[in-house]
């Protein structure tokens, strides 16, 4: 997206890893090291997003829930 | 192990026992908004977690988060806006912060705090979501047709509309339990509006030889003339299942959800929704949720790279087609054949010969799955 409106902050990595980085994304799709070090994280976050994911299902909740799939014959 | 919800948490907005009773009171005294059958269908949809984590009608900030950046204001993927549009004249009195009952057909479904109401710009919405704003496009002219403002806020659904699918229904909650009793750990989605041909089962088949278990679940309510009738697509799937497919290793169910034929951004949507239902695998169609020639034919698979987190991983698997002189179904990739002996398979062309009562060869469709279409008497929605 080129019309972004949103807003941004600035986040301090050390210049040897961003010059480290730059140098890596030569060449590629990504236009800036800020743009690479967002995707990144965006993918380590959400993998660590998940591991944490409980489901809200009650028991009482799960059993009405195996009744219906079984009426519907889906068990 | 079933996909986590979108966001981390499972929506339920689904009012029940006494709360349902309270608001169903409550509603009586409330200011009411009619909703048309589009809205009403996503006040079902967020109510059962369809759209997770969304609680309700998007508020401007994560309105113009979805337009410009494609994420939500908490940073999560999304696409398409959730919004509800009514007039001035509609709204009166109500200000943010008031209740509000949405209605559809006089009957109450919702109750909505309303948590804002904002002005929007139709025009910009088409360019950014749909990449045209060219009128003739389906998407763009129902956002033309919409109302001047968007309200904003939670919704808590207090009735359902009439489902004559509701034995083909089911809500994410549901199928997560399913998955898990099955004990399934991979699951693929398969989103569809069409009966299915050779070329679907063979990208069904494909995919699911990789993972547990296959969720077919197919787009139904609003059509256009022409389009199969949903009971005409859920029984030919049934026959296909039933004749071509192990048992337990399909589920198949139906969605009631507003198709919006915004391409690439759609093919995101679908994908955060199977998510939802559970699904770790969706298989990304060329051409995914396209119409006329709006995107081009790999743009709907170009656009997953930008999201390194959506929690959902895209099959793309290539057009599949009839090879003679490999004696059977093959794409691109695998065939060296050249076009005089490949049967390409048309839907338009299959549509025309079951409409004409006549049988498509077997190298288009399976002979059972014909006849579940030809056993009714009219196929197809009607002008």
């Amino acid at each position: 997206m080129d019309e972004r409106k949103g807003k941004y902050t600035t986040v301090s990595i050390p210049v040897t890893l961003y010059n480290r980085i730059k140098k890596l994304i030569e060449g590629t799709g990504f236009t800036s090291v800020s743009q690479y070090v967002t995707y990144v994280l965006r993918e380590i976050v959400a993998a660590h997003e998940e591991a944490r994911y409980e489901e809200p299902f009650t028991q009482e909740d799960k059993e009405r829930i195996l009744e219906r799939l079984r009426r519907l014959g889906y068990l | 192990m079933v996909s986590k919800p979108h966001g981390g948490r499972l929506v339920d907005r689904v009012a029940r026992g006494r709360r349902r009773e309270l608001l169903l009171d409550e509603a009586k005294e409330l200011p009411r908004l009619e909703v048309g059958f589009d809205r009403a269908v996503d006040l079902e949809d967020i109510a059962h977690g369809v759209y997770s984590p969304l609680e309700g009608f998007m508020v401007q900030e994560d309105y113009l988060h979805v337009l410009y950046d494609m994420r939500l204001s908490t940073d999560h993927p999304w696409t398409i806006p959730i919004v509800l549009d009514a007039d001035p004249e509609e709204l009166g009195d109500v200000r943010e912060g008031d209740d509000l009952a949405l209605t559809h057909r006089g009957r109450v479904l919702a109750v909505m705090r309303v948590e804002e109401i904002y002005g929007w710009d139709k025009r910009e919405y088409a360019r950014m979501v749909y990449k045209t704003t060219d009128p003739k496009h389906p998407g763009v002219a129902k956002i033309y047709g919409m109302k001047e403002l968007l309200v904003g806020g939670p919704i808590d659904l207090v009735d359902e509309l009439p489902n004559p699918l509701e034995r083909y229904t089911l809500w994410p909650a549901e199928t997560r339990v399913l998955f898990r009793e099955r004990g399934w750990r991979r699951i693929v989605g398969f989103q569809t509006r069409n009966v299915p041909h050779l070329g679907h089962e063979y990208v069904q088949k494909a995919a699911l030889t990789f993972v547990d278990g296959l969720f077919i679940n197919p787009l139904v309510g609003w059509k256009k003339p022409g389009d199969y009738r949903d009971e005409v697509i859920l029984a030919a799937y049934e026959a296909l299942v039933k004749h071509y497919y192990p048992r337990n290793v399909v589920v198949l169910a139906a969605l009631r959800m507003n198709m919006r034929y915004a391409g690439p951004r759609e093919a995101i949507h679908h994908a955060i929704v199977r998510k939802n239902f559970g699904c770790t695998h969706f298989i990304v169609g060329r051409d995914h949720a396209g119409v006329g020639d709006y995107y081009g034919p790999y743009e709907a698979w170009e656009i997953f790279q930008e999201f390194p987190d959506l929690g959902i991983t895209p099959l793309f698997i290539r057009e599949a087609f009839y090879c003679r002189k490999c004696g059977g179904m093959v794409n691109e990739k695998v065939c060296p054949h050249g076009d005089e002996h490949r049967v390409r398979i048309s839907g338009t062309k299959l549509r025309e010969m079951l409409g004409r009562g006549e049988k498509p060869p077997e190298t288009m469709m399976r002979p059972e799955v014909a006849e579940a279409v030809m056993s009714f008497d009219n196929p197809f929605v009607e002008a």
